[in-house]
């Protein structure tokens, strides 16, 4: 391993930014390999790439055979991050519980009266408006989007910056009618049917959750259902073409 | 994950500081081996160890290669657990296998 290499792993984990190293065990000869980029003397080998970048999907890190050189693929993705965009009552259940989970959890809301860290100790406390809060932090594959507030103001722009990133999971708090007025509203700044398919609404599993703590419970459920069906089907053809 | 991500923060830490280091890495796991692919273990020239490989059984032995690989720069291959009884030798209690990779950190 050369040392920049070690250097850029580490970058890579404060950036929150997806990377396989791929080693050559013949020779320790490397190639880092992102999403949309690749450095090291394997960098030039397009399977390599390939492989790694479904490694990367699955979070799994593997020996590979490519024509007879075996190359390890080590997998550093970041954890899983929930982000709650309204410092609500549901919050108050969803973000410890989420933390529980080994989720990296942040809270997201403009009101000041809301978005304290007393309310959420413990958490990432964000006043701020999503969007822009969005922007800062960057979303990623491993990133679950939550929108609590119930207000359009705040919640819409939330849903819409969600949808322009490759989060695994988008979800937004309110019945089937204010969720079908939501569709109508982001139609209107370009957001289609398939693309509104992405978000969970109502949100959560239908388990007849009421309480704040309930309601967070089933949030949980569907999040973590969505993110195991993901890495399954992610890895079930990688097994079969193995 | 982060366990690995401590090892590299180590691992920088001495290389910073001179040192020669080299890390050793699970790259294959058979049956039930105590950690999974992707543990890394690192080493200074002293001797010196952060994480683990398997949780104690074998370190002694992958540091022993690693001191080499920190002197003569060779990435080495090392195979652990392959019958019971050299298992036991080095410690694998458990009958697990495990093949860890280790090279110098350049």
């Amino acid at each position: 391993m050369k040392a920049e290499t070690l250097a850029a792993l580490q970058d890579a984990r404060t950036k929150r930014r997806a990377v396989t190293l791929a080693t050559r065990l013949s020779d320790a000869a490397e190639a880092l390999v992102y999403r949309d980029d690749a450095r090291g003397e394997l960098a030039g080998n397009a399977e390599i790439l390939a492989a790694a970048r479904r490694a990367m999907d699955t979070g799994k890190s593997e020996t590979v055979d490519f024509a007879g050189a075996k190359v390890f693929l080590n997998v550093y993705v970041p954890p899983p991050r929930l982000v709650i965009v309204g410092a609500v009552h549901i919050a108050q259940s969803l973000a410890p519980m989420a933390a529980m989970l080994e989720f990296d959890v942040t809270v997201v809301d403009p009101r000041g009266a809301w978005a304290t860290t007393q309310r959420f100790p413990g958490v990432k406390v964000i006043q701020d408006w999503a969007d822009e809060a969005f922007q800062a932090m960057g979303l990623d594959v491993s990133t679950a989007v939550v929108t609590l507030t119930h207000d359009p103001k705040l919640d819409d722009p939330a849903l819409e910056a969600a949808l322009k990133s490759d989060v695994f999971y988008i979800g937004a708090l309110g019945s089937r009618r204010t969720h079908a007025k939501r569709k109508e509203r982001l139609a209107e700044v370009g957001v289609t049917e398939e693309m509104f398919a992405r978000v969970h609404g109502p949100v959560g599993l239908n388990i007849g959750a009421k309480s704040p703590a309930e309601i967070a419970v089933s949030i949980l459920g569907q999040i973590i259902e969505v993110r195991a069906r993901r890495l399954e089907a992610l890895s079930a053809p990688k097994v079969a073409a193995a | 994950m982060s366990d690995a991500l401590e090892v590299l923060d180590q691992v920088g830490k001495w290389k910073a500081d001179g040192k020669g280091v080299a890390v050793a890495t699970v790259i294959v796991t058979w049956g039930s081996s105590p950690r999974p692919v992707g543990s890394q273990l690192g080493v200074d020239d002293a001797g010196n160890m952060v994480g683990s490989v398997s949780g104690g059984c074998i370190e002694g032995a992958v540091v022993k290669e690693a001191l080499d690989a920190i002197k003569d720069g060779k990435p080495r291959l090392l195979d652990f657990g392959v019958t019971d009884e050299q298992a036991w030798d080095v410690g694998l209690a458990c009958g697990g296998k495990v093949q860890v990779f280790v090279e110098k950190v350049n």
